[in-house]
Parts: structure tokens; sequence; C-alpha cells
């Protein structure tokens, strides 16, 4: 523990100074742009086939298209909605068991080594096996995206609870507290930061499962819409789809990135 | 023998022996402290000061004797005696009127009367300033000033002190040895301090009680009847500092 200095020119580890805020956007919006100047006029010197490579503004029109028609909208709703629910009963089941595999002993004993040989078996080497027992429709996509998420949120929380400070434990008993109180107050206070970065970890997780599930086996959603795309030689589309999944895994990060914030205030100084 | 520790106010310890493993820490330990008391235990490192503490506090139990406090063993830690640790122990991810309102909040005292408890506590340490910031972003001084009071805070009868300013810069720690001088003739209540430094037991004890390792045991308990306010430039706190110091080099 260091004691926290409010120094106000924020410096790399190197001393250089850091760029603000306003430098820092100036600096991703010309990379932005420049990779699109480059893209657009790699696409209409006419060096590939057009099919394969579409130009910028192709695609840009496909995504004008497909939100005036609603179709993008639909594709989006149905992709974040399975990749929330996925998450959320990851969620659900992965915080409870970590705690209860963190505090006792007996069912860490016995849980263990079923979890570390389910866990590396890949998600997606699941989904045919899920389509066969829950079936082609949503049921079978958001488990597997559930179970990819499973593990990163588990193995946090029960890392978590391993962090727990005996002098946090004794201060608290030393103040009366009882084994729930320490439970409530330094237990689960210690293992918080880790079972919050493994919701993220988690989130990426369920994000890349939701678009392979998608890929192999969907009639909406971000993923049907490239594989669809496909068949249609549509690269445009292709490119659409995989740019909104950038963008929305992006935002689920970065919402939960304020999360992460706002709860572990305490952290940052 | 007639057991006559029973009904006496303050801490009792008989005989008490410690063993990590088959290794002694603690030998033949008696020694009573008197309500009101302060105490410094002192010794050169390792020779067992933070395992009787931890003793006394009921994180630890001996392997043989007993601690009684106010007439009843010591069967676990207890509000009635609070602890201030080395490193702070501040719960980082309370503010600090919410690590101060900690033990009252357990004993159940309400809402308003909490606010008047850490406010009292905190005016007491000078951070009325700081309620709402969270320990890491105080400085070492001010994370100590906010765990003893949240150890006040418990109303203890005994405080139970392990190094406590053993990490802080010379100022700052004597700066806090005054503070906690004023707070003691404030608030009366018994004080077990732990140190390694002869000045810091010499300016803040009335006994010093010495100690030697391998295996800990008790060399020397010398009173220090130095009138307060206490300077650290007086005559009679160099003659003091200069008996502690050939009790603790005596090498017979
Ligand atoms: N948890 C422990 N397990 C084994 N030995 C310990 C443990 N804690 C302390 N000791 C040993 O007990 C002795 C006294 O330690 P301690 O009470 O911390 O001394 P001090 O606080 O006076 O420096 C030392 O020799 C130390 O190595
Ligand atoms: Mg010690």
């Amino acid at each position: 523990m260091t004691p926290s200095s409010t120094t106000t020119a924020r410096t790399d580890v190197l001393g250089a100074r850091l760029l603000g805020s306003r430098q820092r956007a100036l600096l991703a919006v010309a990379s932005i742009t420049g990779v699109l100047v480059f893209w657009g006029v790699f696409t209409s010197a006419g060096w590939v086939d057009r099919v394969l490579l579409p130009s910028p503004q192709e695609v840009f029109r496909s995504l004008l298209d497909s939100v005036r028609d609603g179709s993008l909208l639909r594709h989006v709703a149905a992709s974040l909605l399975r990749v929330l629910e996925g998450f959320a009963i990851a969620l659900a089941a992965a915080v409870p068991l970590g705690i209860a595999m963190g505090v006792s002993r007996v069912v860490r004993g016995i849980l263990e080594p079923l979890l570390e040989l389910l866990r590396p078996i890949p998600p997606i080497a699941l989904i045919p096996l899920a389509i066969l027992w829950f079936g082609i429709d949503e049921l079978s996509k958001v488990l597997i995206i559930a179970y990819g998420a499973f593990f990163p949120i588990l193995l946090n929380t029960m890392a978590g609870f391993r962090e727990v400070d005996l002098v946090h434990v004794r201060a608290a008993r030393a103040l009366g507290a009882k084994r729930h109180h320490i439970f409530r107050d330094v237990v689960l206070r210690s293992a918080f930061p880790f079972i919050v970065v493994g919701a993220r970890v988690g989130m990426g997780m369920a994000f890349i499962v939701l678009v392979a599930a998608e890929l192999i086996a969907s009639s909406a959603g971000l993923g049907f819409l490239i594989s669809d795309a496909r068949y249609n030689f549509r690269t445009d589309q292709m490119f659409l789809g995989m740019a909104m999944i950038g963008l929305l895994g992006f935002a689920l990060n970065k919402a939960l990135l304020e999360v992460e914030r706002r709860l572990l205030k305490w952290k940052s100084p | 023998m007639p057991d006559n520790t029973a009904i006496r106010p303050g801490i009792a310890i008989r005989n008490l022996v410690l063993h990590y493993g088959v290794h002694e820490v603690l030998r033949g330990i008696s020694l009573d402290i008197a309500d009101a008391e302060f105490v410094c235990l002192l010794g050169p490192s390792g020779c067992g000061k933070t395992t009787l503490l931890n003793a006394i506090a009921g994180f630890i139990f001996p392997t043989a004797g007993g601690i009684a406090v106010n007439g009843h063993e010591v069967r676990g830690p207890g509000a009635e005696r609070g602890v201030v640790f080395q490193e702070y122990a501040l719960f980082p991810w309370f503010t600090v009127e919410q690590n101060v309102q900690y033990g009252p909040r357990l004993a159940g005292v309400d809402r308003k009367a909490l606010n008047a408890i850490s406010d009292h506590y905190l005016e007491l340490v000078g951070l009325s300033d700081f309620k709402r910031h969270y320990p890491n972003q105080l400085s070492g001084g001010q994370r100590q000033r906010v765990a003893i009071a949240r150890a006040l805070a418990a109303k203890p009868e005994i405080l139970l002190l392990d190094e406590p300013f053993g990490a802080l810069d010379a100022m700052t720690r004597e700066s806090l040895q005054d503070e906690l001088v004023r707070i003691w003739e404030a608030e009366r209540r018994t004080c077990v301090f732990v140190t390694h430094s002869i000045g810091e037991a010499v300016f803040l004890a009335e006994t010093i009680i010495v100690m030697q390792a391998q295996p800990g045991r008790i060399r020397a308990i010398i009173r220090n009847d130095a009138p307060r306010p206490r300077a650290r430039t007086s005559d009679s706190y160099f003659s003091m500092y200069r008996k502690v110091d050939e009790a603790l080099r005596d090498r017979t």
C-alpha cells in the first residue's frame, strides 16, 4: 500500500506526459479515418475483385439499407438478447458456486475435479451436442453462451476468496463481528473485485460463443447475417455484420468497465 | 493455588506458554496490567511481542496458562478489546466514516447515534474533513489515525496496539505519539502498546515490560512515573531511557 499522490500531470512509466482525452480522441479519429481512406482508395483503384472486398461506401450503403428495412435492428436485438440471457445465467450459476467452493473445502473437493475435466473443452465443441439436446432454437444457443461465460466467472470468484486478508478478518472480529458479519463485510467485499473482473472476462467469452453459435445455426443475429451473406456473395453485408459485432462487443465491454469503476470506486485513489 | 484474579479489573496473565508447532515462542509469562494503565511491551524483533498481544486479543491460544480480562478467561476476540495493527487493517471498501462506524454498527447502534459517534472520534483524531474519503486516499499517518478512531469507537475497555507507528516517518510518529497520549488521558482506556523503540516506550508508558527472545519471556518490569506532559529532551526522559536500555542489554 502506498500513500496516494494527487499529481496533476500524469506520466507514463518512463516519465513522459500522458495524452489528454482530447488528444487521444483526435488520434483515434485520425487513425480510423486513415484506414477508411486507404481502404477506399485501394478498392476504387480496382486492384481487387469488388465481390471479395467491397468499398467502404458499399458497406455504408448496406448499413443504411438494413437500418431502413429494420433488419439490422432485428439482428442486433437477437444477438444482444442471447448474449445477455446467457451471461445472466452464467452469472447466476457461477457466482454462488464460486462462493460455495471458496468457502467450503468439501464442496471444492467434490466439484473441482469435475470442473477441471470440463474446463479444457472449448464451448464451441459443445454446440452440435447442445443442438441435439436442446434443439436448434434459442435454448441451445443461450445455454452454450452461458457455458462459455461460466468458467471465467467461477474461477475468478474462487480466486477472490483466496485474497481475503487475515488482518481484515482479525480487525472485524476485534470489532465484534460474528461469522456471518465477516462473510458479508470482509470475505464478500474482498472477493468482489475478482467477481467483477470475472464477469467482464466472461462477457468477452459469451460474445465469442454467441457469434460461433449463430454462424453454425440460427435464423437471426449478427452471426447469421454474416453466414447468410456468404450464400449471396454479399461481402458488404459480411463487413457490416463484422463491424456491428465489433461495436457491440466494444459497447458491452465499456459498459461493464463503467459498472466496475462505479462499484470499485474505493480501489482508485 | 487460590485464584484471586477472578474479579480484578484489567488483564491477568498467568504462566503463559505458547508454541508454534514445536517452537517455543513464549515461556512462563505472568503479568498483571491494571485498569486504565498504559503498558509498553518492549523487546527485540522476534521476542514474541506480537504473539503475546495476539493471545491477549484472542486471535491465538496459549499452549498452557491463561489470560483473564476483567476476570473472564479469553476465549476469542471481543469488542471489549480493541486492536490497532501495524498495517492499519482498515477496510479499503469502506469510507473513513464507515470504518469508524463499523464496531458500533455491529453493536446495533442506530443511524443517528452512529453519526455522532464517528463525528466524535474523527474529531478526536483530527480527521473530520476526511469522512467520505476511502483509506487509499489517505497518508499512512492519517490511516493509522482512522484505525485508532475505529478501535476507540467500538468502546473497548482495552486498546491493544502492535507497533502502530512502526511504518511511519519519525515526525509523523512523534505527533501520533503525542495524540495517543492525549487520547489516553481523555478516554482512560487500558493500553497495551508493542514497540521495539526504547524512546517510544519511555515517552508513552507508565509500565515498560522488557522482553527477551528465545524463548520469549519477560526480563524486567520497569515503572515509569515521569509526570506528563513528558518532553523528549528532559533529564528524566534520558535517565529512564538509560535504565531501560541497560535492562535490554543486560546479558545475565
Ligand atoms: N505464525 C507463525 N508460525 C510459526 N512461527 C511464528 C509465527 N508467528 C511468529 N512466529 C515466531 O515466533 C517468534 C515471535 O514472533 P513475534 O511474536 O512476531 O515477535 P515480535 O513481534 O516480537 O517481533 C519468532 O521467532 C517468529 O519466527
Ligand atoms: Mg511484531
